[in-house]
């Protein structure tokens, strides 16, 4: 289908001023009187805090406040408190002070005496089920999301039953099936049974968690740093303890965000409760890159076990899949069930048993990262197709065609209940995807040998469910003809906040230059709107943005038909006017259709909004009502099954063997997204989420010490994200543009099998320069390179976690 | 906690008055880039009540040819003007690499090459605070049977067994360098395997200078100067990262002959490792495949590795047969 804006290049309205640095981030804002708020971290992976003595820090000069857990609301037993007197991590704050400067703040924090208690602790999940492992919370060991706080050990045989290095498999609290597993691995020519450890990592938001806040006039102002402006504003509100009404929050750019700020977080909140000690004065909190690595979440990692069986031909007749993961303090987020459905998706095996576990340790908090779940299994589960594929003597292309769902997905299913999918086009990914990087002939140089170094090729997929619905879309059309599309997304850097905006222009027939974007807080009239994470943007919010205009259309050829007559099927939009489709010489602009909205007052102008609408854009419409033209609407369209986002990555690596270095030569990613909106927003989406599957594959450590429970890669320069010379130069990218129809333009989200299709093909990669070695381990980083092509064992016990 | 502690800030023009406040404030720090030192003190970890910026001194700035045909590169030389150094290119490119291959482009900016050979170990744990033997405590961290020591020392472990974190230390030391050292009245000049210390010499420190020395300056001699040179550094990263190990060689031919040599390991141990073993092997030999596999064979006898790090071995082995390999 032709659009005029939809698969068009346009400049977000953000990037001037990201680009000459006028953009103002959290930790930009400055108010006279401004207090600065310093905190005071754990010294200890798991205590008590029996006393805190704040006689010295309150001499120190310009010394105004402090917070202490006692001032603060708890959470329940698995949720993260904003201060804590019985702090489960290394960092976790239990003291904030504000003072008069920063310095001050500082210097009075380095005046605390704290008198805490040890209490005992564990950072290996393994350790934890033991049958005397070490619970990390003390009253249990086990907690996820909807999974209460419990202790689970596993009995002494179940350890005893695994060989050395072998994942044991006891009881877990999360189990599906589908299909005969015993009859597939009967069936089955070859079964690859491997364990397996993906590492947890960092989120290195370039941007820490700073936030700054002030009351007045019974309002809480809070600026800060969050992937979702609209979505984030109740949770922030129930942190500070308001109701959302009464909490203006302006959150216009994030500096990165990667889910772990994909609603409101709970430091966000502290300048809003010291603020409120200090009468409403401006309080700012600038988070210090450490402490953005104490408390700014991570990826979970997994300690897990797969059992795999495959016809001759490759197809995947039974997957047995087992999954401990590290969920760190709190029941934090359930990458366990993305891992399964991951699995179910890319492969579609004919018969499947998952089985998790979301296990508790004295480390950083586990949030969302990219990928929840559905990238560590890209990475854990595609060397072993290759191992198949090499047992089975089948090109590693193949073995992921025959499994791989397409042609739109009609008979694909996800999941333990194999619930539909609403479109699919992994195997067309694949075949586009593999003629653009040349696989048939390029993957025959595989092992080639030029001085030390090895050629090696990849290929995998990742998929992220990528579509949500119910969420409201607000806009209106001012007298003077300009379109206003609210927009409460979040602006993480993917501009899909434009992008998905650009649906209503288009419904429309707008041109872009008389769009305004009102984004970025909720002063500017925001709607409910789905956060910016989970690769649901596109598909979500192009059909709120897409039921509004419709609404606003509506409106447009009702007034046209009032003040032309006839009935509105006799019109249609042209060129920003209603015109009489009969008549094109009668029409009336948009400006002057806003301007009888206003004469009309009631729904046409927002004084009268629908019920069904959440009651943030009620508030919102509420206040723009009787400026123009209003279409607001719920989205209510229809979405049957899961959303699938996939994508499938191409690598060629080489590897030198004398000094264990990685380069990759070359990577192309082909995304099954739906209609692409915004090509050059999708390259820049391609690349870089592939680079950050590089930096996930090769690079990233997330270290403790057990006998000390503190981390090791607190600063960017120890948790090693990849740089800029880590990475090639150029990648090559495409889409499989193939329309969802259960998005009115056929959209869907993207943003994060990009990044594990790129670590995962990585990763088969650097193992096919090693001849299929297989180092069921995630990161694969330079002293496994080096042992590996030595003939040297590794230095860690094959389950080892947190120690990459 | 990313706020540095109040401080009295000195700035000198000239070294007298640099040495004069230091004999007025016998705790003060001498500040030369500040990529370290501004690392120690945003921690708090390490908390000096003065802190002495030599980059004012004049004198301690630029690269000189040198009457042996060698070089004198002043301490506040950045590294950045060392690696793109017309002279230091022609006589030393490996010590033009080992400047090059230092962190980032933007660190590189400002960070010095005094301030690159001075700098402190990066042990995680030493950084953290740990009370640990180089921190005037009882205890190595990083040497325990949990201890996460991937990055750490295989050679002359003394209680402690951190490492030189300097990229530039192994090419000086390699090019028989010079330190220039100013204590009180007098200018040392102490040569580069004197100036890095061990933990058996004094665990608390990486060099020798001591609390009032200036490092003026390095004297590269032009003994090495035009010889065939060798460089490698391998790291996780290709930028901002610390070496988990490298190579600096300089070889003297004579046709197919390797007449003198000289090659300096460094991240191995806690001052930059010099092969003796390799170069006793290969003095007066040509390179082929068997004597690539001697090197390689020799280059890491007597390593005691820890629990995370055997693999700095064969890294260490290869490193060494790749700087020979290269004099094919």
């Amino acid at each position: 289908m032709a659009y005029k804006l939809i698969g068009k290049n346009f400049t977000p309205p953000d990037i001037e001023a990201k680009v000459t640095g006028a953009a103002k981030f959290a930790e930009d804002f400055r108010a006279d009187g401004m207090a600065f708020i310093r905190i005071l971290g754990s010294p200890m992976p798991h205590g008590r805090v029996r006393s805190i003595d704040l006689s010295e820090a309150e001499k120190v000069p310009g010394f105004l406040a402090a917070l202490v857990p006692d001032d603060i609301k708890q959470p329940g037993p698995a949720g993260q408190a904003i201060l804590s007197g019985n702090p489960r991590f290394y960092g976790e704050p239990i003291v904030a002070i504000a003072a008069e400067t920063e310095q001050a703040a500082a210097d009075a924090i380095a005046k605390v005496r704290l008198d805490m208690e040890l209490l005992p602790f564990v950072v290996d999940p393994i350790e934890s089920l033991k049958p005397d492992g070490v619970n990390a919370l003390g009253d249990g060991n086990i907690a996820g999301r909807g999974i209460d706080l419990q202790e689970i050990k596993w009995s002494g045989r179940t350890f005893a039953l695994a060989d050395e290095g072998e994942m044991p498999r006891g009881e877990a609290v999360i189990e599906w099936a589908f299909g005969d597993l015993e009859q597939g691995f009967a069936n089955s020519a070859v079964i690859i049974e491997e364990s397996m450890v993906h590492a947890s990592c960092s989120h290195h938001a370039m941007e820490p968690r700073s936030a700054a806040a002030w009351w007045e006039n019974g309002k809480c102002h809070v600026w800060g740093s969050t992937q979702s402006t609209a979505f984030a504003q109740p949770g922030l509100a129930n942190l500070i303890g308001i109701p959302p009404s009464d909490l203006v929050f302006n959150a216009e750019y994030c500096g990165g965000g990667f889910g772990g700020k994909a609603g409101a977080y709970p430091l966000m909140a502290l300048p809003a409760l010291m603020s409120r000690k200090l009468g409403g004065r401006p309080c700012l909190y600038r988070a210090s890159r450490a402490e953005e690595y104490d408390n700014g979440y991570a990826r979970g990692g997994f300690q897990g076990w797969m059992k795999l069986g495959f016809r001759e031909d490759g197809r995947l007749l039974a997957a047995d899949v087992f999954a401990v993961q590290d969920q760190g303090t709190t029941a934090g987020f359930p990458d366990y069930n993305n891992l399964g459905s991951a699995i179910s998706i890319c492969f579609q095996p004919e018969a499947m048993h998952f089985r998790a576990l979301p296990v508790l340790t004295n480390t950083v908090p586990k949030g969302a990262q990219r990928g929840p779940g559905e990238n560590q299994a890209a990475n854990m589960i595609e060397p072993l197709l290759d191992k198949a594929a090499r047992e089975l003597g089948i090109d590693r292309l193949a073995i992921r065609t025959i499994n791989a769902p397409g042609g739109g997905g009609h008979d694909a299913t996800i999941g333990g209940d194999q619930g539909p999918v609403t479109s699919a086009y992994l195997l067309e990914a694949f075949e586009r995807g593999a003629e653009m990087f040349n696989w048939a002939e390029r993957s025959q140089q595989s092992g080639q040998r030029n001085g030390s170094k090895v050629k090696g090729f990849g290929v995998a997929s990742a998929y992220h469910s990528a579509g949500s619905n119910g969420f409201d879309g607000l806009l209106r059309i001012t007298p003077d003809g300009i379109l206003h599309i609210h927009t409460g997304v979040g602006n993480l850097g993917t501009y899909s906040y434009a992008s998905t905006s650009r649906t209503a222009a288009e419904v429309l027939g707008y041109d872009w230059d008389h769009v305004v974007l009102e984004y970025g807080g909720t002063a500017r009239n925001l709607p409910w709107n789905l956060g910016q994470f989970g690769s649901n943007t596109s598909f979500t919010m192009s059909r709120t943005n897409y039921v509004a205009a419709m609404d606003a259309k509506a409106k447009l050829l009702e007034i046209g038909a009032m003040m032309m007559g006839g009935e509105p099927d006799d019109y249609e939009l042209q060129n920003e006017r209603v015109v009489a489709k009969a008549d094109s010489s009668q029409s009336i602009s948009f400006g002057e259709a806003a301007a009888k909205a206003l004469e009309l007052g009631g729904r046409f102008d927002g004084s009268e909004v629908p019920e069904n609408l959440n009651p943030m854009t009620v508030q919102a419409a509420s206040a723009i009502a009787g400026t123009g033209l209003m279409g607001v609407a719920k989205d209510e369209m229809e979405r049957r099954g899961t959303v699938p986002a996939l994508c499938a990555g191409f690598a060629e690596v080489e590897v030198d063997v004398e000094t264990g270095r990685i380069e990759i030569i070359d990577y192309i990613g082909y995304a099954d997204c739906g209609t692409v909106v915004h090509p050059q927003g999708l390259a820049a989406q391609m690349r870089s989420g592939a680079i950050m599957g590089f930096s996930l594959a090769m690079f990233e450590r997330h270290v403790y010490d057990p006998a000390y429970g503190r981390p090791n890669a607190r600063g960017l320069y120890r948790a090693k994200p990849s740089g800029y010379l880590d990475v090639p130069a150029f990648q090559d990218w495409g889409a499989v543009d193939e329309v969802d129809f259960q998005n009115p333009q056929g959209m869907k989200g993207i943003g994060e099998p990009i990044q594990g299709a790129a670590s995962a093909a990585v990763i088969c990669a650097i193992s096919d320069a090693l001849g299929g070695h297989l180092f069921n381990r995630t990161p694969i980083v330079t002293d496994m390179i080096l042992n590996a092509a030595e003939g040297l064992p590794q230095s860690y016990n094959p389950l080892a976690t947190n120690t990459v | 906690m990313d706020v540095m502690h109040q401080f009295e800030l000195y700035q000198p023009s000239s070294i007298s008055d640099a040495q004069a406040i230091l004999r007025d404030n016998r705790d003060a720090w001498i500040i030369a880039g500040g990529k370290d030192s501004l690392d120690w003190f945003k921690t708090r970890v390490m908390q000096p009540p003065a802190v002495v910026d030599i980059s004012g001194i004049e004198e301690l700035h630029g690269i000189r040819e040198a009457d042996d045909g060698g070089l004198w590169i002043g301490a506040m030389t950045t590294l950045t003007e060392i690696a793109e150094d017309a002279m230091v290119n022609e006589k030393f490119p490996m010590l033009a690499k080992s400047a090059l291959v230092v962190a980032s482009p933007q660190i590189r900016n400002i960070a010095t090459i005094g301030g690159n050979v001075a700098q402190d170990t990066r042990c995680s744990y030493y950084r953290d605070g740990f009370p640990c033997y180089r921190a005037h405590g009882n205890t190595c961290y990083a040497n325990t049977p949990t201890a996460m020591n991937r990055e750490h020392a295989l050679f002359e472990v003394s209680r402690c067994v951190a490492i030189t974190p300097s990229d530039t230390a192994p090419a000086l030391q390699a090019l028989e360098a010079v330190f220039e050292v100013q204590r009180g009245n007098r200018t040392l000049e102490v040569p580069a395997a004197d100036f890095f210390i061990g933990p058996a010499i004094d665990i608390t420190r990486m060099t020798m200078l001591e609390r009032g020395d200036i490092l003026l300056g390095i004297k590269v001699p032009g003994k090495w100067a035009g010889s065939r040179q060798y460089y490698e550094k391998v790291a996780e990263r290709q930028s901002w990262d610390f070496a988990l190990g490298s190579i600096a060689m300089a070889a003297q031919m004579d046709g197919n002959t390797i007449a003198d040599i000289s090659i300096v390991c460094g991240a191995v141990q806690c001052t930059p490792r010099r092969l003796r073993d390799v170069e006793s092997l290969v003095q007066g030999e040509t390179v082929d495949e068997e004597l690539e596999e001697l090197v390689k064979r020799v280059a890491a006898r007597g390593a005691q590795p820890l629990n995370y790090n055997h693999f700095k071995i064969p890294l260490m082995e290869n490193l060494a047969m790749r700087a020979i390999r290269s004099l094919a």
